[in-house]
């Protein structure tokens, strides 16, 4: 084996898994690092519903979270964020295929859908502060802004990082050479779906 | 040549890069089907929501966390291709997760929220 096989062949430059430099474990130490992010993410969110699941019924007064709650709004941002997360994962594939047009309409898709994640976010919480639930009205609407608020933090971060990836294939940078680039931040969406997957089951479907 | 590229892995085997992506990723015509799989167990979750007085409280928070555990897992093994991927990616990202659930229910429990 040459060590072309390693560095700089189209091969290991296009594939995920596969670090284009070397590295002492053979895998990418972006992805790698990326994946110890995600598991100490763990941390942040884990503290931030385990909070929520203690306080959200120990308010001495209103609104309660019965009160509130419109599920069926909550749900259609919840099926829009879950198809993001197969937007995401459908320009993954398009960039290893080295089809960087449907990579960069799957990355816009992708924002798109989180903006209107947001948007519904935004909307939502508006609709709360009109129902009399501030940020201090209650231990309840402390927890629950301060949980849903670092989720919606996560997702415009995303959504920066998109566009960002957007315009830089827009621009010709974004070949097949930066597929990992792609794969990496798809990580880190497909995270924050999957705490939304827990956010929307603990914090208002579980009675 | 190879020598060289040896002393640069500082010891890491050659097939430690093949292993990192040992197995080929899902087509997507594959991520369409799980999306739609992951877009009905929604569904079904809704409609649990509604059906809590029919079903009574503990099959819907029994079946709701069973619906929510399996979603999670889906989206980490095939849209984050962890079923894919090396194992060294899994064991980080679930040290990680366990980590957190570990400390978390102590954390609880110390607060007696459960009883």
């Amino acid at each position: 084996m040459s060590d072309t096989a390693v560095h700089g062949s189209p091969a290991a430059e296009s594939d995920p898994g596969v670090p284009s430099h070397a590295t002492s474990t053979g895998l990418s130490n972006e992805k790698l690092g990326m994946w110890v992010f995600l598991g100490s993410d763990c941390l942040l969110f884990g503290g931030l519903i385990s909070t929520y699941l203690l306080l959200r019924h120990r308010s001495v007064s209103g609104p309660e979270p019965a009160d509130v709650f419109d599920i069926p709004f909550t749900s259609v941002s919840s099926f829009v964020l879950l198809m993001s997360s197969l937007t995401m994962a459908l320009a993954v594939g398009a960039i290893h295929r080295a089809d960087e047009r449907r990579c960069r309409t799957w990355l816009l898709t992708t924002a798109m859908l989180g903006s209107v994640f947001i948007a519904g976010q935004v909307y939502e919480f508006t609709a709360f502060v009109n129902e009399g639930l501030g940020y201090t009205t209650n231990i309840f609407g402390s927890a629950f802004y301060t949980l849903t608020g670092f989720h919606g933090v996560h997702v415009s971060v995303g959504i920066i990082f998109l566009m960002s990836l957007f315009v830089m294939s827009l621009r010709g940078n974004l070949g097949t050479e930066k597929a990992e680039t792609v794969e990496i931040f798809g990580l880190y969406w497909h995270f924050v779906d999957i705490v939304w997957i827990l956010i929307f089951t603990v914090v208002y479907l579980i009675p | 040549m190879s020598v060289s590229m040896q002393s640069e892995h500082k010891g890491a085997p050659l097939e430690a890069h093949h292993e990192a992506h040992s197995k080929p990723h899902p087509r997507d015509r594959d991520y369409v089907v799980i999306a739609i799989i992951l877009g009905l167990i929604t569904a079904l979750e809704i409609a649990f929501y509604f059906l809590e007085d029919d079903l009574g409280s503990g099959l819907v928070i029994g079946g709701l966390i069973t619906m929510m555990i399996v979603k999670f897992a889906m989206v980490a093994a095939y849209f984050m291709h962890l079923k894919f991927d090396n194992p060294m990616f899994r064991r980080v990202f679930v040290f990680g997760l366990l980590l957190a659930i570990g400390v978390y229910i102590a954390a609880l429990t110390s607060m007696h929220f459960w009883s």
